[in-house]
């Protein structure tokens, strides 16, 4: 027996990393007509909106000239949060049913009583959507390079922003799962997967607002920096600093006019937004593999 | 693994002398105790023992809600118990829920398949969540389709197959670890009468492989044929336990006489209603059923005192007990008694 394992520890290295689950949730996923419709649609919507942008910025600049580098620059902007947009409805549509879902279809107790644990069902669960995800943001690229190729953008930013939207699917992707695991049923789980994804990106940036105007009223010539650290909770602004470095400092030194210099923050707004959000994410990730067996030690 | 069932072992047999093997053999698959299950305020399961030996196949019956598939949860290590314990081949299974699950093979009265998979790779992904190697799915997964009789769906979606199909192939699934324990709720449930035979048919086949079955079903005739013993429960409690045949006896009631009279009915119930060993009469339009607690003896002395007081027959027949009339007898007026 011990030899037995021995010999095999380079197979059962693969064999972690290719586990059942993940390899039943990849073919099934796969097989599902719905997974080739959410890419079609996803493509569709992504490549109209590049070409109504550039067809727009076309009939502005009243040109057939090619693009200056300042037009492709707001033009990549413009599709950089427009696919933030798609990924924030993709993100709970894909990963809040994978729990509840098998609940209802009844197949989650079989699952339950074989000899996976409940990290490698939770871990595959979120591995096979995320890969889902980041192929279909991918097969964005070509989209991307239209407005690439008239330069303007550096590759880094190019690359960091897409390393940002896969970050961004890690996190709706935990809070989906958790929630998938918490509620039996899976209308539940999309609605509030749906609302928290909501409260990120407008419940923060109202939440910044109302404060700028409150503190404003209260405390005219404070400094009263730490308002600029809500935005950090903010998917959208998180991703304009990746695209425009300087938001970071100007939201930070918010009230700092006069005499004191802008200090350099310590962290950029996404550094920050990373920092937050991935304790939240380890955190509902944790949650979801507590959950998903009913704790059976008294 | 093997630390663990010596201790275990070793804290069950008093006789530290025998044998390992036969100390092994001492260990009962099942072992029950105290098991209760709260829902909220509701008591689903008040307090059950139960103790069911190795190679056994136990017929779990009762009336809808009694607490069968609650039982069966717990063993199968998918809900905490309220209080007591309930142990599998001498593993808790709340303490060690792993290696329970390595022992057993879990039917639930109601499950779901994965529509997108073929027969085969439905039963490759089961048998790779047991942690059993390729090669060796390869060999064992043909078998097990020979035994459940799918071979020729082999290749099928599984959402092609019918209802009866997909609970052979449940029950397929739950051979693929070759646990020693299977727990099938209600798996001859919405099978029309022929895919019932052959469900038994499989299920005597397991039995010959050894294995210790637990079943669960209110379709009483069913089980009659091929447990070794059953386990009638009723809300959350066990009410009787014991085999087939020793139920049966300590049974008030022990023969069903059906009685025709060619007239003066009323009055020959009247008759019968008074002699000694009858429990109960049931009048219906064939005739007098009579709930009989005598022998032989007792019953050929109330046809002679039924003649001798001038009642015409038409007919005096027994009827076989099964274990149908038993579970109704033992469940009737369950509410007024506790
Ligand atoms: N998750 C639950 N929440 C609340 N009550 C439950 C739950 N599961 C079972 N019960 C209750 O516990 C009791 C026992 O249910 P159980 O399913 O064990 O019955 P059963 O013997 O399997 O019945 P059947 O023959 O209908 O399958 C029922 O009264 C049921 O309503
Ligand atoms: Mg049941």
């Amino acid at each position: 027996m011990r030899e037995q394992t021995a010999g095999k520890s380079g197979l059962s290295w693969r064999a972690k990393l290719i586990n059942p689950v993940l390899n039943k949730e990849f073919r099934l996923r796969m097989r599902t007509p719905r997974s080739m419709w959410t890419l079609f649609f996803y493509l569709f919507a992504i490549g109209l909106m590049a070409l109504s942008a550039i067809y727009l910025t076309q009939v502005i600049s009243g040109s057939g000239r090619a693009f200056d580098p300042e037009t492709s620059k707001v033009l990549f902007i413009f599709l950089s949060f427009a696919q933030l947009g798609l990924i924030a409805f993709m993100g709970p549509g894909l990963t809040a049913g994978v729990v509840s879902g098998e609940r209802e279809k009844q197949t989650l107790n079989l699952l339950l009583t074989t000899q996976q644990s409940s990290t490698t069902i939770i871990l595959s669960k979120l591995a096979s959507s995320l890969s889902f995800m980041v192929l279909i943001v991918i097969s964005t690229i070509p989209v991307y390079s239209m407005v690439f190729l008239y330069g303007g953008i550096s590759p880094r930013q190019l690359l960091l922003v897409f390393l940002f939207y896969i970050f961004m699917m890690l996190v709706l992707g935990s809070f989906g799962i958790m929630f998938s695991t918490l509620f039996k049923r899976t209308m539940i789980s999309v609605i509030v997967t749906y609302g928290i994804t909501l409260f990120m990106f407008a419940g923060t940036a109202l939440l910044f607002f109302v404060m700028v105007g409150v503190m404003q009223e209260l405390s005219p010539n404070a400094t009263n920096s730490w308002i600029g650290h809500i935005l950090a909770w903010n998917p959208a602004a998180a991703l304009y600093s990746i695209l425009d470095p300087e938001v970071s400092q100007q939201v930070y030194n918010y009230r700092s006019m006069g005499g004191s210099a802008p200090k350099k923050p310590l962290l950029t707004l996404w550094q920050e937004f990373i920092v937050i959000y991935s304790v939240l994410s380890a955190l509902a990730l944790w949650t979801a593999i507590r959950k998903l067996r009913p704790r059976l030690k008294r | 693994m093997t630390t663990n069932k010596s201790t275990i072992e070793e804290m069950n047999g008093d006789n530290a002398a025998a044998a390992p093997s036969e100390r092994a053999a001492a260990v009962p698959m099942i072992e029950i105790k105290g098991l209760a299950k709260q829902f909220g305020s509701f008591h689903a399961l008040k307090g059950i023992d139960l103790t069911i030996a190795k190679g056994t196949v136990f017929g779990f019956v009762g009336p809808n809600g009694a607490g069968k598939s609650t039982t069966m949860s717990i063993l199968a290590t998918l809900m905490a118990p309220t209080s007591g314990y309930a142990k599998v081949d001498g593993i808790d299974v709340t303490k060690q829920p792993h290696e329970v699950r390595k022992r057993i093979g879990y039917m639930p009265d109601f499950f779901g398949v994965y529509d997108q998979f073929k027969t085969v790779e439905y039963l490759h992904f089961y048998g790779a969540s047991y942690g059993i190697p390729k090669a060796e799915r390869e060999q064992l997964i043909p078998q097990l389709l020979e035994l459940v009789n799918l071979s020729d769906k082999k290749d099928a979606y599984v959402d092609t197959l019918s209802r009866g199909m997909k609970q052979r192939l449940c029950l397929a699934r739950c051979l693929v670890h070759d646990p020693e324990l299977l727990i099938l709720d209600e798996p001859a449930s919405g099978l029309d009468p022929r895919a019932r035979i052959e469900m038994r048919e499989i299920l005597r086949e397991l039995k010959s492989m050894g294995k210790t079955i637990i079943i669960s079903s209110h379709i009483l005739p069913e089980l009659a044929e091929m447990v070794d013993e059953i386990g009638v429960i009723e809300h959350g409690q066990m009410i009787a336990q014991g085999n087939v045949a020793d139920i049966q006896n300590r049974m008030r009631v022990k023969r069903f006489l059906h009685i025709r009279f060619l007239d003066r009915e009323d009055e020959a119930e009247a008759f019968l209603r008074d002699r000694p060993y009858v429990n109960r009469l049931l009048r219906d339009e064939r005739g007098i059923q009579v709930h009989f607690g005598g022998q032989d003896e007792e019953q050929s002395e109330l046809l002679h005192d039924l003649i001798g007081a001038g009642f015409k027959l038409v007919s005096y027949s027994e009827a076989q007990t099964n274990l149908e009339d038993v579970f109704l007898e033992i469940t009737k007026g369950g509410d007024g008694a506790q």
